[in-house]
C-alpha cells in the first residue's frame, strides 16, 4: 500500500490516485483483528460458530454475544467492532420488522441482505461518517428455498456462500471449510465441524481465553434460528477438544 | 447527495436511515421545535366501528384464567364473516381477547406480534408479563382516543403475573381495570352477573371455570343477536397458554315459544 | 500537532483498523477517580472514591441514582455522564409508564450502548468521555455492567474503572470466586479493600471521600448516608494496607507495586474487537 500516508487515505469520500478508497480497506482491517466467525451452509440448514475472545476474567461468562437473532428465522453472526455490529443488527431487525408489517410474512433473506448491504454501503460514501468496522454473516432456512447464507463486508459488498469465514484466522478456517462436503452434510454434523474448526484455528499464544458460540437455523428447528442446545454444543465442543488433542499427539509422534 | 436540501431538514443518508443531525437536540433544530397543532389534527377520524365482534369474557380460577369469544364478524346486523378468531396467544404468559372493530384488532395484533418477536430477538430470556401488556394497551388506547381517533376495541388481558393469575380489561377510551370476572359489550350485562355469582360461591378450579364460561357463551348466544354458536376458548396457567380449537355450542330453541314479545 | 495523521477525527480509520479518537476518549475514563462495582447472589454494590476539586469545594458526587432498581457510578467527564444519566432516567421512566414495570437492566444498557455508538461514527460528534459502572437488580437478579466510550459494554461479575483502578481489578480478580457466596457486609468490605488498593499511601478511605450504593431484592437503590457509611468503613478500618488481604488470611499476596507511580497500563486497542 504505497499510498498510505499520502493523505489520500483520510476520508471515505476520497479516491486515491490509483482508484482505491483506503478508508474502506482500513475498516476491513478492524474486522481482521476480531475473533474468527464461520458460517456453514449444509443440506438442511445453516450453522454459525464464533470464537469469542474474552479479554478479562471479570466478565460474566456468555456476555457480549456475537450471534444475534434478526428475526425468528434469521440469524446473524458478527465479526469486528461489536458496538458497530449491534447497529447493523438493529438495522436488520427493523428491516425485517418493516417487511412483516408491509407484507405480513417473513422477510426473504435475499431481500434483507440487499437492504442491509445498501445500508453498510451508504456509510462508505460520505466524509461525514466512517465505514462500519464489522462484517456480518446472515443465514436462514425456509421450506421453499432451503438454506441460505450471505456474508456482508464493511464495503457493503455481499455474496451468498456455502461456507465462509471472517476474522483473525479466516485463511486457516477457509482451508478447513473447503475440505468439507458441505452440500451433503446435515446441521448436526456441521455443528461438530464448526466447533472443531474454531478450536483448530484459535491461537492459544496470542489470545488466551475464548468462548465458543454456536447457533443454527435448519429444517429441524422449523426454520427458527436458535442457539445450539447446551448438551449438543457441549458434545461438539468436547469432540473439538479431543480432535485438537489428537492432532497435538500425532505432531509429537512425528518428531 | 445526502447533504442536499434544507439545512435544517437534511435528507436521510439512505432510505429510512438516519439523517445528519437527526440525533441532535440543539435548541432551534427543527426536530426540537414544538409541534404546532392545528384544528385539523383533532378532527374525529373513526366515529364508528365497521366490522365488529361482540362480547369477550374472561374469568380467573385458582391457577389461571380462561377467556372466550365467538368467531363472528358482524357488518352492522349482517352476520358477514364466520371465522374471525379473536382469542390470541401473546406469549407463554399472556392470552389476549378482543371485542369491537375487527380491523382495529388485527392492526394491534400485528403490532403486539412484532413486539413479541422483538423481545425474542433480544434473547435475554425475559418475557412480557400480562400487567405490562395491560398497561401498554391502556397507553396506546388512551393516546389514540385523545387524538379523537380511537381503536374501537375492548380488550381482555389474561395471564400469569409472577406466578399469580392476572385478568384485566381496557376499552377504547383507555379505561382500564382488573377484576376476577370480565365481560364487555352485551356480555357486561348478561355474563358478568353469572360470572360474579359463580365466583362468590367460592374459588373455581379450571374445570369449573371452563364450564362457567361455556354456560356464559350459551346464554349470550341465546340473547345477543350479534353472537354466534362457534367460539374459541383460551386457557392460561403457569404451564403455559393454550387456545382451544373452535367449539360449537348446541343450542336448544325448544324453549323459544315461552318468550313472548309485546 | 497530532500524534499521527489518523487521529484527527472519529471518522478516520487508521491503516491498522483502529480509531484513535475513540481510544483517546477511553483515556478520559482514567482521569476520573476510581470506582468499583461488585455483586453477590442478591445484591449489587457500587463503591466510589470521591474527589474534592479544591480545599473549599465539596466532594464531587460520583454515584447517580437512575431508578429504584438502577444506579450508576461514573468515571471521566462528569458532564457527559449527566447526559447519559438523563437518558437512562428517561428510558426507565418511559418503560415504567408504558409497561408498569422496572426496566430490565440489560436492555437499558443495550440502549445506552447503541446511543453511544452513534457518536463514534460521525464527523460532527465525539465519543462520550465517560465510563460507567451500572448496578441494577431485576427479575434475573443483581447485575454489574461496565460501559466504555467505545460504546462497548460488559456484563461483569465485578469491575473497577478510573484512575489507578488496575490494582483494584487485581484485587477483584483474586477474590472473584468468593463474592457470589458472601453476605452484603463482606461484599462491601471486599469493595472497600479493592478501592483502598487504588489509593496512594498517604490517603485513606473516610466517610467524606467514599460513596456506597446498594441495590437488591426488596432493597431499592440506596446511597449510604453518614451512619451506615461509617459502619461499612469500620469493617476494613485498621486492616493492613496493600492487598487488603489480612481479613481473608492471605496477606502479602498482592503484587508489589511502585508507590506513587502507579499508572494504568496503556490499552493497545481501546475499541478492542475481542
Amino acid at each position: 500500500m504505497s499510498s498510505i500516508g499520502t493523505g489520500y487515505d483520510l476520508s471515505a469520500s476520497q479516491f486515491s490516485p490509483d482508484g482505491r478508497v483506503f478508508q474502506v480497506e482500513y475498516a476491513a482491517k478492524a474486522v481482521e483483528n476480531s475473533g474468527t466467525v464461520i458460517g456453514l451452509r449444509g443440506k438442511d440448514g445453516v450453522v454459525f460458530a464464533v470464537e469469542k475472545l474474552v479479554t478479562s476474567k471479570l466478565y460474566e461468562p456468555g456476555a457480549n454475544k456475537r450471534i444475534f437473532h434478526v428475526d425468528e428465522h434469521v440469524g446473524m453472526a458478527v465479526a469486528g467492532l461489536i458496538s458497530d455490529a449491534r447497529q447493523i443488527v438493529e438495522t436488520a431487525r427493523s428491516e425485517a420488522s418493516n417487511y412483516r408489517s408491509q407484507y405480513g410474512t417473513h422477510v426473504p433473506l435475499k431481500y434483507l441482505n440487499e437492504r442491509v448491504s445498501m445500508y453498510m454501503h451508504a456509510y462508505t460514501l460520505y466524509s461525514a461518517v466512517r465505514p462500519y468496522g464489522c462484517s456480518v454473516v446472515m443465514g436462514t432456512w425456509t421450506d421453499y428455498e432451503g438454506p441460505q447464507m450471505y456474508m456482508l463486508d464493511p464495503s457493503g459488498v455481499s455474496f451468498s456462500y456455502f461456507g465462509c469465514a471472517v476474522g483473525k484466522a479466516k485463511q486457516a478456517a477457509k482451508t478447513e471449510i473447503e475440505k468439507l462436503k458441505l452440500a451433503d452434510m446435515t446441521v448436526k454434523d456441521l455443528v461438530k465441524e464448526a466447533a472443531r474448526i474454531i478450536y483448530l484455528v484459535h491461537d492459544e499464544l496470542k489470545d488466551k481465553q475464548f468462548e465458543l458460540e454456536l447457533s443454527w437455523v435448519s429444517k429441524d428447528t422449523k426454520g427458527r434460528h436458535q442457539i445450539v442446545p447446551r448438551e449438543l454444543a457441549a458434545e461438539a465442543e468436547n469432540l473439538a477438544k479431543q480432535a485438537l488433542a489428537d492432532i497435538e499427539d500425532s505432531d509429537e509422534g512425528d518428531m | 447527495m445526502a447533504f442536499m436540501g434544507d439545512i435544517m431538514n437534511p435528507a436521510p443518508l439512505w432510505q429510512n436511515g438516519p439523517s445528519p443531525g437527526a440525533f441532535y437536540n440543539f435548541p432551534g433544530n427543527s426536530s426540537s421545535l414544538a409541534s404546532n397543532h392545528t384544528p385539523q389534527d383533532f378532527k374525529a377520524h373513526s366515529a364508528s366501528p365497521i366490522t365488529t365482534t361482540t362480547t369477550v369474557i374472561g374469568v380467573k380460577f385458582d391457577k389461571g384464567c380462561v377467556i372466550a369469544g365467538d368467531t363472528l364478524g358482524s357488518y352492522g346486523s349482517l352476520a358477514r364473516f364466520r371465522d374471525c378468531p379473536r382469542v390470541m396467544k401473546v406469549n407463554d404468559l399472556i392470552l389476549l381477547g378482543s371485542g369491537g372493530d375487527y380491523a382495529d384488532f388485527q392492526y394491534l395484533k400485528d403490532i403486539i406480534t412484532q413486539k413479541i418477536i422483538d423481545e425474542k430477538c433480544i434473547g435475554d430470556g425475559l418475557q412480557l408479563k400480562p400487567r405490562s401488556l395491560h398497561c401498554w394497551l391502556t397507553r396506546v388506547l388512551y393516546n389514540k382516543r385523545s387524538k379523537m381517533d380511537p381503536l374501537w376495541n375492548s380488550y381482555v388481558v389474561a395471564g400469569i403475573q409472577d406466578g399469580e393469575p392476572f385478568l384485566g380489561a381496557v376499552d377504547k377510551l383507555g379505561t382500564a381495570y382488573e377484576d376476577a370476572a370480565i365481560a364487555n359489550g352485551l356480555g357486561a350485562y348478561m355474563a358478568t352477573p353469572l360470572l360474579r355469582d359463580a365466583l362468590e360461591k367460592g374459588p373455581l378450579d379450571q374445570e369449573a371455570a371452563l364450564a362457567l364460561v361455556r354456560k356464559c357463551m350459551k346464554v349470550l348466544y341465546y340473547r345477543d343477536a350479534r353472537a354466534f354458536q362457534r367460539y374459541q376458548i383460551g386457557v392460561v396457567t403457569a404451564e403455559g397458554v393454550t387456545v382451544h380449537d373452535t367449539e360449537e355450542l348446541q343450542p336448544d330453541w325448544s324453549l323459544a315459544h315461552m318468550i313472548h314479545m309485546k | 500537532m497530532f500524534r499521527n495523521q489518523y487521529d484527527s477525527d472519529v471518522t478516520v480509520w487508521s491503516p491498522q483498523g483502529r480509531l484513535h479518537q475513540v481510544e483517546y476518549a477511553m483515556e478520559a475514563v482514567k482521569l476520573g477517580s476510581a470506582t468499583i462495582g461488585l455483586k453477590n447472589k442478591e445484591y449489587a454494590v457500587l463503591i466510589a472514591l470521591k474527589r474534592a476539586v479544591s480545599e473549599l469545594s465539596a466532594y464531587q458526587k460520583k454515584i447517580i441514582p437512575i431508578d429504584d432498581h438502577i444506579g450508576i457510578s461514573i468515571s471521566g467527564l462528569t458532564a457527559d455522564a449527566r447526559m447519559l444519566s438523563r437518558f437512562m432516567r428517561t428510558e426507565c421512566l418511559n418503560h415504567r409508564y408504558a409497561h408498569d414495570a422496572p426496566m430490565p437492566v440489560g436492555r437499558l444498557i443495550a440502549l445506552v450502548g447503541n446511543k453511544m455508538q452513534i457518536c463514534t461514527q460521525r464527523y460532527d460528534k465525539r465519543p462520550l468521555g465517560v465510563g460507567l459502572l451500572v448496578a441494577g437488580y431485576d427479575d434475573q437478579g443483581p447485575h454489574i455492567y461496565q460501559t466504555c466510550p467505545s460504546a462497548n459494554y460488559f456484563d461483569c461479575r465485578a469491575m473497577a474503572i478510573g484512575a489507578r483502578s488496575q490494582s483494584a481489578r487485581t484485587y477483584l480478580e483474586k477474590h472473584l470466586t468468593t463474592f457470589i457466596d458472601c453476605d452484603l457486609q463482606e461484599l462491601v468490605a471486599h469493595g472497600l479493600r479493592a478501592l483502598r488498593d487504588t489509593l496512594p499511601n498517604e490517603v485513606d478511605l473516610n466517610n467524606k471521600n467514599v460513596s456506597i450504593a446498594i441495590v437488591g431484592p426488596k432493597t431499592p437503590l440506596r446511597i449510604c448516608e453518614e451512619e451506615e457509611l461509617s459502619r461499612f468503613l469500620a469493617l476494613v478500618e485498621g486492616e493492613e494496607r496493600r492487598g487488603g488481604a489480612s481479613a481473608t488470611g492471605d496477606a502479602g499476596a498482592a503484587p508489589p507495586r511502585d508507590e506513587g507511580d502507579d499508572r494504568d497500563p496503556q490499552v493497545a486497542v481501546a475499541m478492542d474487537t475481542e
